[in-house]
């Protein structure tokens, strides 16, 4: 089976996993609005990191950066936390390393368009040099849903033998390139985002990065968050629209339901909930479809924004947090029902005794992807 | 897990197509589209990388029944990623002329490429894209053969796809069946 051992969460809100779950309890975010940032012709409100503190901070725990961008600081900053907090030897063999973001160092090509630290798989080499491993960084550049697909990758070469550590870098920066092109799309709100909201009106950007490490275990280890299933679908339908059935994210949380994990055993499904208008309707019919719309449900873009590459990430180690201390987060953002078909949202925390969830993300590409934890013990 | 076999091959370059070891065309990728494809005005909108992948999905997967392909999964790899179109949006967001555009941001996300492929053959498997630093047809064979140990797709469409420029671009597209 495989274990999640270790983690770590750095966003403009906490530098631990603890740290941003106690900053989500206490009501704060660092969505705000940001006038010229990046050069920006216009606006736009979103989650930023304090750059100068981030790379300060780095200075302090991993040295002088070199050559290294502050998209790489930042990775290694985050899977350092987490690679110390297990005391796990990372320059093993036996340990791989999976990076999932949707555009990296992309922000280098304003000044240079040959910059070739715009190579993602060279960012990797850099990020796995650092921690003095030999084996070849796997990069998951799957747009919005890399996060679970990065998790299902680490699940597959662990069950498969060729690592006994994965660990699961989640990290984007915004730039003027992903800016602009949310705003080209229409895609962006200009106040704080409202998932699943009848008055919500496009999503909020923001940056984070996260670390899980998987390991593979012999016997179930009653105190750590086990994987339970996971599974990718796409929608066939449209590359920058989600399908109007949900059909990709139905088929994900049947999956899931198929491979064992029961309804009454959820403690909530955490989902993508941008919301864009598109998107939380679609989850909406997709959960109802797959008879999940009796399951708390909540999302966490109203705290963090839409982290990216980030997502999957920061949203699976909160729920795991999250449901350690028997708790549903809120969806901030969230006051009245505007989606279609009715789900169990709620924007306080509630109490839960359940001891496995479901995370789901959708994105560009038409891509779906969900995985789902259970407690060691539980079942 | 039983053991995955490649069933068939597509290679893709400047030099033209071969399917399975046989010269099939000359071409470029525009005269490949007119020859295996030419019903999809839709082709006309995607970047060069898409059109790549597609190119070789619609040679790779003619001989397969629409039941089969639903199934499908599709993994591919590359090493640009897609950083021809980066470079292409970045130009419009200088400061002289700013003028983004969504139709041109969507591609730059290079799984777009497996999301284009799944509409055209209405493939509802999964979708994934990595990016590796050389085409390492051992581990790509690797890692997409291990898709079988959390799901059961048909087939899985996997290799490589990158497009440099009109002078340097490959498809090496296998399909993978158990």
């Amino acid at each position: 089976m495989i274990a999640a051992v270790a983690d770590n969460i750095l966003s403009p809100i906490g530098l631990t996993a603890d740290e941003n779950i106690e900053a989500i309890l206490a009501g704060r975010s660092a969505l705000r609005l940001h006038e010229g940032l990046f050069g920006l012709p216009e606006p736009f409100f979103g989650s930023v990191f304090d750059r100068t503190a981030l790379a300060d901070i780095f200075r302090t725990e991993a040295g002088e950066p070199g050559t290294l961008t502050l998209f790489e600081q930042l990775c290694i900053l985050s899977a350092g936390r987490a690679i110390a907090s297990c005391r796990l030897d990372a320059a093993s063999p036996d340990t791989i390393f999976i990076l999932s973001t949707t555009k990296g160092n992309v922000a280098c090509l304003a000044d240079n368009p040959d910059d070739s630290r715009c190579y993602l798989a060279g960012s990797a080499e850099r990020i796995t040099r650092h921690f003095g491993n030999p084996n070849r960084p796997l990069v998951v550049s799957n747009a919005c849903i890399s996060g679970v697909s990065a998790q299902i990758a680490a699940v597959r070469e662990l069950m498969a033998g060729r690592a006994r550590h994965a660990v699961i870098i989640g990290a984007d920066l915004l730039s003027r390139f992903i800016v602009s092109g949310f705003q080209s799309f229409k895609a962006l709100s200009t106040e704080r985002c409202l998932p699943y909201d009848s008055k919500r009106t496009g999503l909020n950007l923001g940056e984070a990065a996260g670390t899980l490490i998987l390991a593979k275990c012999d016997s179930a280890p009653e105190d750590m968050w086990l994987y339970a299933a996971g599974s990718a679908h796409n929608d066939a339908n449209h590359i920058s629209g989600p399908s109007r059935t949900g059909e990709g994210s139905f088929r994900v949380l049947r999956d899931i339901l198929r491979s064992g994990v029961a309804p009454e055993e959820i403690a909530f499904v955490n989902a993508h909930g941008t919301a864009t208008a598109y998107n939380d309707e679609m989850e909406s019919i997709a959960i109802e479809r797959a008879g999940l719309d009796t399951v708390p449900v909540n999302g966490l873009k109203g705290i963090f924004g839409h982290t990216l590459g980030a997502a999957g990430v920061i949203e699976t180690i909160l729920s795991m947090h999250a449901a350690d201390r028997g708790l549903v987060l809120p969806t901030v953002g969230f006051s009245e029902q505007g989606t279609s078909r009715r789900l169990d949202i709620s924007a306080q925390p509630r109490h839960t005794e359940r001891r496995c969830f479901i995370k789901i993300l959708s994105g560009f590409g038409g891509s779906n992807a969900g995985i789902s934890y259970r407690k060691g013990g539980a079942q | 897990m039983k053991t995955p076999k490649t069933q068939a091959r597509v290679v893709i370059s400047p030099a033209g197509a071969e399917q399975n070891g046989t010269r099939v065309s000359e071409g470029n990728i525009s005269a490949l589209y007119r020859e295996f494809a030419g019903d999809y005005p839709k082709f006309f909108k995607m970047d060069s990388l898409c059109k790549l992948g597609f190119i070789g999905a619609e040679l790779l997967l003619r001989d397969i029944d629409p039941v089969t392909r639903e199934e499908a999964a599709i993994i591919l790899f590359n090493r640009n990623g897609s950083l021809v179109t980066d470079r292409n949006y970045s130009r419009t967001i200088t400061d002289d002329n700013y003028f983004p555009s969504p139709a041109l941001f969507v591609y730059t996300l290079a799984n777009i490429v497996t999301g284009e492929i799944a509409i055209r053959h209405k493939i509802y498997g999964e979708t994934s894209f990595y990016v590796l630093d050389e085409p390492d047809f051992g581990l790509i064979e690797q890692i997409a053969s291990e898709a079988f140990l959390t799901s059961s797709p048909s087939l899985i469409l996997t290799g490589w796809v990158d497009y440099n420029n009109d002078s340097d671009y490959l498809a090496d597209l296998r399909l993978i069946t158990v």
